[in-house]
């Protein structure tokens, strides 16, 4: 392997909560590695079991749900 | 503050004071003094470019002066508008004639250096005036140890010290050697309840919860094995599920320590501070601290006066805007309103409540002018994308170099040209500025484009405006994406530039795969029925009705028993000495006499139906008879009891009273009260225990209001109240104050050893530890009145009919505790009075009133839209019914049509309850249940189009 291992994260991120959060980190500057790739949802409670299945077998190194 | 700023209706004027108020109500001519911005709000784009390049720094008032801000500056990342400033008396330009670093790097060319003040003037019909409050300054005095020592910092320099957004970014450290401190304490009642050397006789009531939570954050902050500590006097946890949160502090492991220090002073070792006070036993104690945080007071904004002479309003004693317990908005010069914390020290849930019930009281007086200055958009009719290909235009912004200086832009864009059922690719440097959208427009119609992508910044601050620019060009605003490449990349990616452009690509292409299966939404219009319904006719519900009546709107108030007025009947006088029975009987006249208002009484609401805008109650007067009553809107105002107690000899001996009893006896029997040797009171009588993990609120203030009249009968009276905590907050310290002066003997027990109460002769005894003595004693007592707990009542009933939240100990649950005070968990549904928790008659009628303003928000209109991202069924749902349990807010039914196989089973949602959560999407096994513009075709799509990459 000549390049570092990078994983890929599907984040779901609640509207609300902690894709706000999100936003407030950039305002914040708060750095952080890009790895994690959000989709935005309205509640946490809104992630399909199959979406995170999905991800994850589909070849993402990680989910995170957020909310 | 963003939906302020956005208002169509709301004009903003920052940087600018009263001059004048001229006229009167109704018709008021307010002279503006506007300073200069010397920045272009129309060209800033807010990229701070200004900021960063600007040499001068300056210590930065939003973080206390912690930490430093430039001269050009936004006062905090949320601010509204979001536009920046220059600060004329640091800017290096304006003040020396040298620099225009900002004007020479701006990329739009806002910095406008011959901005100049301005003088507007504004008709108005009515003010609402929130200037605020300040804190309490220690620096002025030197025991508090501020200045002088290092490591003593006020509550606020500490709020600001947790922060993440903060100078240490969230990471604690005390002043002096930047060390995570170990042990942190708390000096209560700094700037209140002190007459001493400065004179703010009153309590600010926020500082007790203020400290309390701030010791929980800490212990979040730290190693468990730091300590916090509160030194305080009483511990006034008097708001809604605040002394559950205190009682919590104290299992956590807070220590609180009822005594106020003496001495205060620097540490030996260079660091901390050494704090000495007298214990309980007279002894002398001194402990070193890391840090000690000083709980500063409120006090009038530094600006009330001046505000108070140019609006000709009165202010109290204290320097705060003068009001009545009657009208709690209304200040001393008519239509002029007073909103917030102006009229006194009050915690978020007070200040909003009373900012509604300031805009309340406009809205009453300017009923007959209401509408006509309103302001409402129209859009060219919809184009119809349902058939045709998908042609989506993608405009990556660079942001100036927000996004450019990191990201790869032409790259994202060069990228996006190569996705699926992308037609049309820009670049722009700023696509939220005014002609980008002329632009944006233009491109839709010439290239037919039906979906669009913006990748820019985030969705909550910038998607209504793109949605906007998509309906004005004929779109539907639902087929519109946004990828955000700034907030979340390169604003936290500066440092991998080539990561962050691949970033860039992944969510630009995770937009354009969602957006392509978008489809057009339409909020849903409704009907509403422009009629209140307000249930509970005690002073609250009166307040209410009338509210709405004033309004002009029909409203129905329906009574349970056979007389208006509920508790206020047996109230004696409010707060400030006023007496209420004038005032209540005058209320209850009007209330009887509009035209409006409709009076039921002896009447119970038995079954609700429909949802916002569109309810219909049953309400049964008698054993039979029932009446259909449609309404948009309710006020839940079902008032609360005094309780019974069950100790202390209560029911067994006829010289044990409640308060609401005693003042009926006292004022029946005034020779034999008069006559009495001694009256003792006993507090938290049912509060504040394991049954009722709450404080009652009105109590303290009632019992030091009696026993003042007592001693004021005859000051030989002995008068003895044994307590737990004082709460006498805000202005009813003075009371307090005025009790103990007069001779009032108030001695604390620990409920661990509650007094004894007996009888001997003509005597009641009770037995008490005294505090000072350590002591037990013997109080021989004509009367023992006990401050009996209060509850709710009817809300466990009404909550089964309309399915809404109540608390553990009964009371109404608030759509949000501090921002949405008087709403309930259902909408259309406010709360108002005791139902929701105990409280004196000024803020119970306060609270009506917000209910009141806002409900006549959804009153207002004969139609309501509604939120068209909501959930709907498909073919696919067979009616299993699991969605139905774990939906929040009720909005899913399960109903039962023929089929062709017979009789079927399936859900229905009804669109007005429904928040878009989705909570049912994500329960369904067959996706049967689906949230417009969050379908699980949409979010997969996105979730595969992040996996495609890699």
């Amino acid at each position: 392997m000549d390049q570092p291992f990078e994983p890929v994260i599907v984040g779901f991120l609640c509207n609300w909560c902690a894709y706000a959060g999100g936003d407030l980190a950039g305002v914040s500057r708060i750095q952080y590695p890009p790895n994690m790739k959000a989709v935005r949802v309205m509640c946490s409670g809104m992630v399909h079991p199959e979406l995170v299945v999905n991800a994850l077998t589909g070849g993402a190194d990680g989910a995170l749900v957020m909310g | 503050m963003v939906e302020c700023g956005r208002h169509l209706n709301i004009e903003i004027h920052t940087l600018s004071e009263i001059t004048d108020v001229a006229g009167s109500e109704g018709n008021y001519t307010v002279t503006v003094k506007q300073k200069p911005r010397y920045v272009d709000m129309d060209k800033c784009i807010a990229c701070g470019s200004c900021a960063e390049k600007c040499p001068k720094k300056v210590d930065d008032a939003f973080n206390m002066g912690l930490g430093k801000r430039k001269a050009a500056y936004i006062l905090y990342g949320q601010t509204v508008p979001l536009k920046y400033a220059i600060d004329e008396s640091r800017c290096l330009f304006l003040q020396k004639g040298k620099c225009r670093a900002c004007e020479k790097f701006c990329p739009t060319g806002a910095i406008n250096f011959e901005d100049r003040e301005t003088i507007k003037t504004i008709k108005a019909g009515a003010l609402i005036l929130s200037p605020g409050y300040t804190p309490f300054d220690p620096g002025q005095y030197d025991y508090t140890g501020y200045k002088r020592i290092p490591d003593v910092v006020t509550a606020m320099e500490y709020e600001r010290m947790l922060s993440a957004s903060g100078p240490s970014m969230g990471h604690l450290v005390r002043p002096s050697d930047n060390q995570e401190p170990m042990s942190v304490a708390w000096l209560q009642c700094v700037g209140s309840r002190s007459i001493n050397r400065h004179d703010r006789s009153y309590c600010s009531s926020v500082c007790c919860m203020y400290a309390v939570k701030q010791c929980l954050v800490t212990a979040d902050h730290l190693p468990p094995q730091a300590s916090q500590t509160v030194f305080y006097m009483d511990i006034r946890s008097h708001g809604k599920d605040f002394d559950r949160y205190y009682e919590d502090a104290v299992e956590k492991g807070v220590r609180f320590i009822r005594e106020r220090p003496h001495t205060i002073d620097p540490s030996p070792e260079g660091c901390g501070v050494s704090i000495t006070w007298m214990d309980k036993d007279g002894g002398k104690r001194t402990e070193h601290f890391d840090l000690v945080v000083l709980s500063v007071g409120m006090e009038p904004s530094p600006d009330a006066e001046q505000l108070s002479k140019v609006a000709r309003i009165g202010l109290n004693e204290w320097g705060f805007a003068k009001t009545d317990p009657f009208a709690p908005s209304q200040s001393t010069r008519p239509g002029i309103c007073i909103g917030g914390s102006f009229s006194g020290p009050m915690a978020i849930p007070r200040a909003v409540t009373q900012a509604s019930t300031a805009a309340c009281k406009v809205a009453m007086e300017l009923a007959s002018a209401k509408g006509t200055l309103a302001r409402e958009k129209t859009y060219p009719e919809e184009r119809d994308v349902e058939d045709g290909e998908v042609r989506i235009g993608v405009f990556v912004c660079s942001c100036g170099i927000n996004i450019a200086g990191v990201v790869d832009v032409n790259a994202v864009a060069d990228y996006a040209k190569t996705l699926s059922g992308v037609v049309f690719v820009e670049n722009n440097l700023f696509t939220c500025s005014t002609d980008t959208q002329v632009i944006i427009g233009d491109k839709v119609k010439e290239l037919n484009l039906n979906r669009v992508v913006v990748a820019a910044c985030t969705p909550r601050t910038h998607e209504p405006l793109f949605q906007e620019t998509l309906k004005g060009s004929g779109l539907n605003g639902y087929l519109l994406e946004m990828a955000n490449i700034r907030n979340q990349n390169s604003w936290v990616h500066k440092h991998s530039p080539e990561m962050a452009t691949q970033k860039a690509k992944d969510q630009v292409r995770m937009a354009v795969a969602k957006v392509a299966k978008a489809v057009p939404l339409h909020s849903r219009s409704v009907p509403v029925t422009q009629k209140a319904l307000v249930i509970g006719g005690g002073l609250s519900g009166m307040s209410a009705a009338l509210g709405f009546a004033h309004m002009g709107y029909d409203t129905v108030l329906i009574e349970k028993s056979a007389q208006l007025g509920g508790n206020a009947c047996f109230l004696d006088k409010t707060a400030n000495g006023l007496t209420v029975r004038p005032a209540l009987e005058q209320m209850i006249v009007d209330v009887e006499n509009h035209e409006r208002i409709a009076v039921m009484r002896q009447a119970t609401l038995t079954e609700a139906k429909g949802s916002v805008g569109n309810f219909t109650g049953t309400i049964q007067t008698g054993k039979k008879t029932t009446t259909q009553v449609d309404f948009g809107v309710a006020v839940v105002a079902t008032g609360g009891l005094e309780t019974k107690p069950s100790e202390y000899m209560y029911g067994n001996d006829p010289a044990v009273f409640t308060h609401l009893e005693f003042d009926a006896f006292a004022a029946q029997k005034t020779n034999a009260v008069r006559k009495a040797e001694c009256v003792a009171f006993i507090q938290c009588v049912g509060s504040r225990t394991k049954e009722r993990p709450y404080c009652s609120r009105v109590c303290c203030g009632h019992t030091v209001k009696k026993a003042i009249e007592l001693k004021e009968m005859d000051p030989d009276k002995q008068v003895y109240v044994l307590y737990r905590d004082i709460r006498t907050y805000g202005f009813n310290e003075t009371w307090y104050h005025k009790a103990r002066q007069l001779g009032v003997v108030f001695m604390q027990y620990d409920p661990a050893h509650k007094p004894e109460v007996s009888r001997e002769g003509a005597k009641i005894v009770v037995l008490a530890k005294d505090h000072i003595l350590q002591q037990r004693v013997a109080i021989y007592a004509d009367y023992l009145v006990l401050a009996a707990a209060i509850e709710a009542t009817g809300t466990s009933d009404l909550s089964k009919l309309f399915k809404f939240g109540v608390n553990e100990d009964g009371f109404v649950n608030e759509a949000h505790p501090k921002l949405r005070p008087v709403d309930m968990t259902v909408e259309g549904l406010f709360v108002a009075g005791l139902c929701h928790y105990p409280k004196p008659l000024d803020e119970s009628i306060a609270q009506a009133r917000a209910a009141v303003s806002r409900a006549s928000v959804l009153l207002a209109k004969t139609e309501m839209k509604l939120n068209p991202i909501t959930s709907y069924v498909t073919e696919s749902c067979d009616g299993c019914a699991l969605c139905v349990d774990v939906c929040p807010y009720n909005a899913i039914s399960l109903v039962e049509f023929q089929g062709k196989a017979g009789l079927l089973k399936r859900i229905e949602t009804d669109t007005a309850l429904c928040k878009g959560c989705g909570v049912c999407s994500a329960t369904c096994p067959k996706g049967g249940v689906q949230v417009h513009g969050f379908t699980m075709d949409q979010l997969m799509a996105q979730v595969n189009a992040v996996i495609k990459a890699s």
